[in-house]
């Protein structure tokens, strides 16, 4: 069911113009191996079975196609700092959070969202979108903070 | 408290996978001492998987599904609970990435009265170091030909821009001329992340070469 669902949407995810198949298929592979090995990591209330997928999908394509390192967060880690002006109240749902963010992602105009989409399928830099895209770097910054800005108001964070 | 955040296009490189070991090292750092800029990164990963959840055309694979069930029936599932020191002075991935924690830095003398550890990485754009200023002493001067973030580990430093204590991020560009001095109560320890300008005709040509095709 899983792999059914997201073997289509992975091997999209990864693949490039010239990417050689057989390292796509290398990552698509270790993204379901790692989602097996790393099962028990994985936190319903925190994100979605979607988003948890695209990180580890992310962190296979780091590995095997940049060959690189990206250190991460570590939750237990005792130096972590927590929100002391949290209110647990305040959190939002997992599933009310995904709603906002759709909103928000929904009424990006297409320029904004072309350029998260960018980021995200096209495994672009926001340097490196400004080429592809033939823009001033300035422009694709602005893009990037107005669309990031329109989501802090969604979750009625203020603007800073 | 941190006043000093990444930049919103740090932080979607980061998100989307896109930025280098170096400056990632310097976003995890911050991401564990800001819970403001986790959340908004926990939000960025989201974008991510949104952007992933639209239907896509295409078969699954059978092939590929024979492999991963092959590959997990080989395995064992070991969840492997990373063990913390007591009481760690620096974040972990800081920690990961220098082998040591603060208490045992190897640091090497820079200049007169400085001192700085190289990060080994995997990076070719960047370099990132952890540099000790003694207290009210300005920061050696460094050419950077390229974009400098700084992150405050232990004490502050300011300069034209401001005033940064721990926790708080600084991104400069070339155009930037500064002088950071530590300010006098106590020793500033901060990594650094600079783009190293030997490498750059390397890093362009990585840049350029999705686009001519090779
Ligand atoms: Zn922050």
């Amino acid at each position: 069911m899983l792999f059914e669902f997201f073997a289509p949407r992975l091997r999209a995810f990864v693949s490039k113009p010239g990417a050689d198949r057989s390292v796509i298929e290398d990552v698509v592979q270790e993204t379901f191996v790692n989602i097996w090995r790393k099962a028990h990591l994985y936190d319903p209330e925190k994100a979605s079975a979607s988003t948890w997928i695209y990180t580890v999908a992310r962190n296979a394509r780091i590995d095997f196609l940049r060959k690189a390192v990206r250190p991460a967060v570590d939750l237990t880690d005792p130096v972590l700092a927590v929100d002391p002006i949290q209110n647990p109240q305040q959190q939002l749902s997992q599933a009310e959070e995904g709603v906002r963010l759709q909103r928000a992602l929904a009424s990006l105009p297409d320029k904004q969202r072309e350029v998260l989409k960018l980021a995200f399928f096209a495994d672009l830099a926001h340097a490196e979108i400004a080429k592809e895209l033939k823009l001033p770097l300035g422009t694709v910054k602005s893009r990037i903070r107005l669309a990031l800005g329109r989501m802090r108001m969604e979750f009625g964070e203020d603007e800073s | 408290m941190i006043r000093h955040h990444p930049s919103d296009e740090l932080m979607l490189d980061y998100a989307a996978g896109s930025l280098g070991e170096a400056s990632s090292l310097a976003l995890a750092t911050h991401l564990t001492l800001c819970p403001q800029c986790r959340a908004a990164n926990q939000r960025l990963d989201a974008v991510g998987g949104n952007f992933f959840a639209h239907p896509v055309e295409g078969t699954p694979g059978q092939e590929t599904l024979n492999s991963v069930m092959a590959r997990i029936s080989s395995e064992q599932a070991v969840p492997r609970a990373v063990a913390h020191p007591l009481h760690p002075a620096l974040p972990q991935p800081l920690r990961l990435a220098l082998g040591c924690d603060l208490d045992a830095v190897p640091w090497k003398r820079l200049g007169i009265d400085a001192y700085q550890c190289v990060i080994s990485t995997r990076d070719k754009i960047a370099t990132a170091r952890l540099l000790r200023i003694p207290a009210g002493r300005p920061v050696p001067v460094h050419t950077h030909c390229g974009n400098e973030l700084t992150l405050v580990l232990r004490g502050a430093f300011s300069d034209l821009t401001g005033n940064y204590t721990p926790g708080d991020f600084q991104e400069a560009d070339d155009r930037l001329v500064h002088q950071p001095h530590a300010e006098p109560a106590e020793d500033c320890v901060c990594l650094a992340v600079t783009e190293a300008p030997l490498q750059f005709k390397s890093w362009a040509a990585r840049i350029v070469q999705p686009f001519l095709g090779i």
